[in-house]
């Protein structure tokens, strides 16, 4: 860099040529001050590579790894091709004829022997709930079983004599499945091999989605109500007070996330002081002691105490910088305390209220740890699922299905909220 | 903003009733994490004030379930795993995350929004996922229960913290002192440590804390990536809430609120450096 510097400041009279500048060693300035440029972007983009690389290795990649978890698809294809093949010619009504069965026979006993049979039966499984047992008892005579095959699986095992099973094996023998993505909005494949609706009963997914949105738009309106207030008072006490009262808020922010989920569970449970202090006033008795924790309320009385300093910190930002002589000029032209607050202070916060409630929202719909905690049977919501289908069920194609339908959302909002205030201004603390 | 000597009663109420309605959202804020710390004192095993407790009688307090979190072997683990891994993990986060910031801020860098997204991405993808991808990944390299498995984790967590706050101290960074400092005979290096890096260095303190913070409080990972032997003071927490509730978690609970003041502190009075050393207020 300090060599173009130099060049730059020689005489310009030595260094002509055909009334072009060059520098000391005759390459054109132009040409020079490219590659002068050209270094410095190198030299900034080695400055961000090695993170970049980090973040691809250790986060980007495994989450992109997760996202093809949910529609990768290799069981069926991998222990079963002959049957896939055989399964072409089949018109897909009735039971298959006896080449289906002799390849089944063939594949399952070598699946038997070398283990992989176990993997099929659990993919298939997902799909149909007998499939495990079908599958793991009819593999371990397959070996013996003696031509005609169709019979024999026919009597092996009452799976077999349903045409379903075996639509179901040439469904899922493609390498990519949407099927987990079909279960995860409670979908269903009838007979003709539409995708419709599970039956009321057996819906569960829908529901959940429904539920982690409208208990993040809650708690995005709840930390509104109870952050527009104190934003405002902040903003219009003076520096110091404001420093101060700030505390309350960073205190929260920055007091471990267990901790304040701990503190709620004391307070709130049957036990706790908020129900002896209600006994003590008066309020309720004894024995009619309020059920305020492992349940929604609890969930969202705990989140919006925990998401409540997101709010307020843009929300504050924003309306410090607004001037008061706007209020006062509309009151001065007439507008009554609130028109003047409601059509000319309002407006100029919009920004802040964007910013705050996008990210509240963002933070609340991926929340997991204080929903498994506190919130019992009706305050789960979708991370808990996915995370009881990753550790509990062990079904990860859904859960990756799931996961994926999260993540896309958020970062649908995401860029949303990008275009509402930019990433940079992310302010913390 | 007193109320004016003009007003009329109704405003006057009005201010009243604004400043009782604030305080009560103040009261909500603070109260649990206060409420919650002379319980830890509470001489039974209880969640709640007994009548000793109430009329400040002695009997009623005591140390005991400080006594119990220090002689409790498990406790101590964790909060020595907690430090371990939180102090790795910061320094890989902080010096990756210094870098980076350094290049970003640097007016070549091309695709800067598009780095910039990648880069704190860490941040705002739900934790359930980042911790279910990492699973998986750990799993297949053989890094799943292991403590570099977790300290690698917790520090891509940790990164785009530092990248912020480094970034926005680099924001009213004046390039002409680096000039200065070259024509005055300094090499980069030279130039990078005594020009640079003090004006830098309260964002990357306060970046490097909010990476520690990160990891200290991270729950999520650690319950798919980490093992028993890897259990940390959040873990131990959860597991705490969800067998068996025992006032030693209040314990636990109040060293921690004693920790985040004095980490908010630091990063309050770093951030007051940081904007005088830059001339961006007075003091």
């Amino acid at each position: 860099m300090s060599q173009t510097d130099d060049t730059l400041n020689g005489s310009d009279e030595d260094h002509k040529v055909d009334g072009q500048m060059v520098t000391v060693d005759g390459t054109p300035l132009k040409a020079s001050l490219k590659r002068a440029e050209r270094k410095r972007t190198l030299i900034a983009f080695l400055l961000v590579a090695p993170l970049l690389t980090y973040l691809m290795i250790t986060f980007i990649v495994p989450i992109g790894q997760m996202m093809w978890r949910s529609v990768d698809n290799p069981q069926v294809i991998s222990v079963l091709p002959k049957t896939l093949e055989a399964l072409e010619d089949w018109d897909g009504e009735g039971i298959p004829d006896e080449p289906v069965f002799e390849a089944l026979a063939e594949e399952l006993a070598v699946a038997s022997a070398n283990r992989t049979v176990g993997r099929l039966a659990v993919r298939l499984n997902y799909e149909i709930s007998a499939a495990r047992g079908a599958l793991m008892g009819t593999s371990r005579s397959a070996a013996d079983m003696e031509p005609p095959y169709k019979q024999a699986f026919l009597d092996d095992h009452r799976l077999w004599n349903e045409s379903e099973f075996y639509r179901i094996i040439k469904r899922e023998g493609d390498p990519v499945t949407a099927s987990y993505y079909v279960a995860a909005f409670d979908g269903a494949y009838n007979e003709a091999g539409e995708i419709v609706l599970q039956d009321e009963n057996r819906r569960i997914y829908i529901d959940l989605f429904i539920r982690t949105f409208s208990m993040s738009i809650g708690i995005t309106l709840l930390t509104l109500l109870l952050g527009f207030p104190i934003s405002f008072l902040m903003a219009s006490l003076p520096m110091r007070t404001a420093n101060l009262l700030m505390i309350f808020v960073l205190l929260p922010f920055w007091t471990s996330l267990l901790v304040r989920t701990t503190s709620w569970i004391v307070l709130l449970q049957q036990q706790g002081v908020v129900n002896e202090v209600l006994i003590l006033v008066g309020l309720i008795d004894d024995d009619s002691r309020l059920g305020m924790i492992y349940n929604m309320t609890g969930t969202i009385i705990a989140m919006t105490h925990i998401l409540l300093p997101f709010m307020v910190l843009p929300l504050y930002s924003v309306m410090k910088t607004i001037p008061p002589s706007y209020v006062r000029a509309a009151k001065s032209l007439g507008a009554t305390p609130w028109t003047a607050f409601w059509r000319i202070y309002v407006p100029q916060t919009l920004p802040g209220i964007g910013a705050g409630g996008v990210l509240v929202f963002i933070i609340s719909i991926g929340y997991y740890i204080t929903p498994a905690l506190v919130g019992g049977q009706s305050g789960q919501m979708i991370s808990n699922l996915i995370a009881y289908h990753m550790q509990t069920s062990l079904n990860w194609g859904l859960a990756a299905a799931l996961g994926s339908v999260l993540l896309v959302s958020v970062l649908i909002l995401y860029w949303v909220y990008n275009r509402l205030v930019g990433a940079d201004s992310l302010k913390l603390g | 903003m007193a109320v004016p000597t003009y007003a009329g009663p109704l405003e006057r109420t009005w201010y009243y009733t604004f400043r009782f309605l604030c305080a009560c959202v103040f009261f909500f804020l603070i109260a649990p994490i206060l409420i919650m710390i002379p319980l830890s004192f509470n001489v039974e095993p209880y969640f709640t004030y007994t009548r000793e407790m109430l009329t400040f009688n002695p009997d009623g307090f005591s140390l005991r379930w400080y006594r119990d979190l220090f002689a409790s072997d498990s406790w101590m683990t964790s909060i020595k795993n907690s430090l371990i891994i939180g102090i790795s993990a910061t320094i890989v986060a902080t010096f990756l995350g210094t870098l980076a910031a350094l290049g970003l801020s640097r007016s070549e860098m091309p695709f800067k929004g598009l780095f910039m997204g990648l880069l704190i991405s860490p941040m705002i993808v739900p934790l359930i996922i980042s911790a279910a991808g990492m699973f998986f990944f750990y799993s297949s390299i053989g890094l799943a229960n292991t403590m570099p498995g977790v300290i690698l984790a917790h520090a891509a967590l940790g990164t785009p913290f530092v990248v912020i706050t480094v970034t926005a101290t680099l924001v009213g960074f004046d390039h002409s002192l680096t000039r200065a400092s070259a024509s005055l005979g300094a090499g980069s290096g030279r130039t990078f440590f005594k020009i640079q890096m003090p004006l830098i260095l309260p964002g990357v303190i306060s970046g490097a804390l909010f990476a520690f913070i990160t990891s200290f409080d991270e729950i999520v990972i650690v319950l798919f990536v980490a093992g028993v032997e890897q259990r940390t003071i959040p873990r131990e927490m959860w597991s705490g809430i969800r067998e068996q509730i025992s006032p030693t978690i209040l314990a636990v609970a109040s060293l921690l609120v004693a920790f985040s003041i004095l980490l908010l502190t630091t990063v309050e009075l770093l951030r007051r450096r940081s904007e005088r050393l830059r001339g961006m207020s007075p003091g």
